[in-house]
């Protein structure tokens, strides 16, 4: 175990920067998706609701290895066939497409049903002093919203960390990816899985700790 | 009273409010007189509230015309945040900002919309904790205030914008007994002070003491109108008797 890691080591933490860097990308385009989408299945229109719902929806239903799949190797044979065009993806690319949009769809859940938990009186006082809309949102509702989300925003990211695991079947170099080249030369799958979920747990604990201590700091506000 | 003699501030014709095919209220017409104070009275489901969340649009009618200050507020091209600048509202639920203490709570409106810079909301937001009693609050939570407490901030905040009309939707139904009679004193000081005001409220005894006029509805309509002594003394109306013997 000792000669695995002096041997691999540096391999292996080089395929841990490449974890993190793609789920940062992931999470940074989910995110995004998350707070689009997830504003978008709340607001009085009907239109964007659906269209909402609809890619929650579709997200849900398909794992995210057939999207990877699909990503990576569909869309652009999909798009050579139909357009006669060239594209191509890099595994980066198509793994950061695959955990946003994943990643995006549960964010969107999860902040509807933060700003759908808070009591539509908060919006309406705010709406019957003359405050507009997305100012009511932001100023009242949201900040209440997003306190109660942050165990599940948390929990999100860890989902989302964990499922750049699922992106080594497109060849992505992160650490699943490297460790089965390891264990082709070396057949050590006992040592090397172990060494592989030592190594993802102490990042999640780390990423926990972090949020623990953002939560008591966000509560500490509103107690007092 | 020569009420009738003054500006009309709200103008309510015809008004129609459904729910799908639930019709909640079925033409109603009154005029508010400035600093007229109306009390709303009637059983529960009789379209008191929904009557007053009209007027303010935070319900959207679905026929008739109401015009606030010579505004008609279903016009689409109205923008409704300038008008509601102009109208406050007090809830049955207080509805106080969770996220905020009092002074933010008092002082977000003004600041944000700017009507006034942060100083003078917070002077302002002092003065106004100063009348309704709660000066030494300013820092403090909703979640530690009282229900009697939470509704007179909640007063002290729509005051904050300096409305001319102020709506009042049972504003002492959720409040322990022993506390409606401190949000009653600051409602009267209002009334007093010449704030138009119209009040849902099935607190009979404050209705006949302030109100100019009071509204009985029923089942989506005023039923009838009149003096507090008329309604109250020598109500006409059948369901008007039988809705007063139950309640007084």
């Amino acid at each position: 175990m000792v000669q695995l890691i002096n041997t691999y080591g540096s391999l292996l933490l080089t395929a841990m920067g490449q974890t993190l860097l793609l789920a940062l990308w992931g999470l940074f385009f989910g995110c995004i998706l998350g707070i689009v989408f997830g504003l978008a299945s709340v607001v009085d229109n009907k239109v964007s609701r659906i269209i909402s719902k609809i890619y929650v929806n579709v997200i849900r239903g398909v794992p995210m290895i057939v999207l990877a799949f699909f990503v990576f190797y569909g869309v652009p044979y999909g798009i050579k066939s139909f357009f006669g065009a060239k594209f191509v993806l890099t595994p980066l690319q198509a793994g950061t497409v695959c955990l946003a949009l994943n990643c995006g769809a549960y964010m969107s859940e999860i902040i509807r049903a933060g700003i759908q938990a808070i009591d539509p009186g908060q919006m309406e006082a705010s709406r019957s002093l003359g405050l507009s809309y997305w100012r009511s949102m932001f100023r009242v509702v949201l900040p209440q919203a997003i306190k109660n989300m942050i165990p599940s925003i948390v929990n999100q990211f860890i989902i989302t960390l964990k499922d750049t695991s699922i992106l080594s079947v497109i060849g992505f170099p992160e650490l699943v990816n490297k460790a089965q080249n390891v264990i082709a030369i070396t057949f050590k799958s006992f040592e090397m899985w172990a060494i592989v979920a030592i190594m993802y747990l102490v990042v999640i604990l780390a990423l926990q700790q972090v949020a623990n201590a953002l939560e008591r700091r966000l509560n500490r506000g509103r107690e007092k | 009273m020569a009420v009738k003699n003054r500006n009309v501030k709200i103008h309510i014709e015809n008004l129609e409010k459904k729910f799908g095919h639930n019709e909640v209220l079925k033409g109603i017409s009154t005029d508010i007189y400035e600093g007229e104070v109306v009390c709303v009275i009637g059983p529960s489901g009789s379209g008191k509230s929904t009557f007053l969340r009209c007027i303010n649009k935070l319900e959207k009618s679905t026929a008739g015309k109401i015009v606030v200050d010579g505004t008609l507020i279903n016009d689409k091209k109205v923008d409704i945040n300038k008008v509601r600048e102009n109208i406050g509202m007090v809830f049955q639920h207080f509805n106080l900002f969770a996220n905020m203490n009092v002074l933010r709570n008092l002082m977000l409106a003004p600041v944000d919309l700017k009507k006034a810079t942060k100083e003078e909301a917070r002077e302002n937001a002092l003065r106004l904790l100063e009348t309704v009693g709660l000066s030494d609050k300013a820092e403090s939570f909703p979640s530690q205030l009282s229900g009697g407490q939470k509704q007179r901030v909640a007063i002290a905040r729509a005051l904050a914008m300096s409305p001319d009309i102020m709506l009042f939707d049972e504003p002492t139904s959720a409040l322990d007994p022993e506390m409606v009679g401190e949000v009653l004193a600051v409602m009267k000081q209002l009334a007093k002070e010449g704030m138009t005001m119209v009040v849902v409220t099935h607190e009979m005894g404050f209705a006949r003491e302030v109100a100019d006029r009071v509204l009985f509805m029923d089942e989506g309509v005023i039923l009838e109108e009149g003096t507090p002594e008329e309604i109250f003394s020598e109500p006409k109306h059948p369901r008007t008797i039988d809705f007063l013997n139950k309640v007084l």
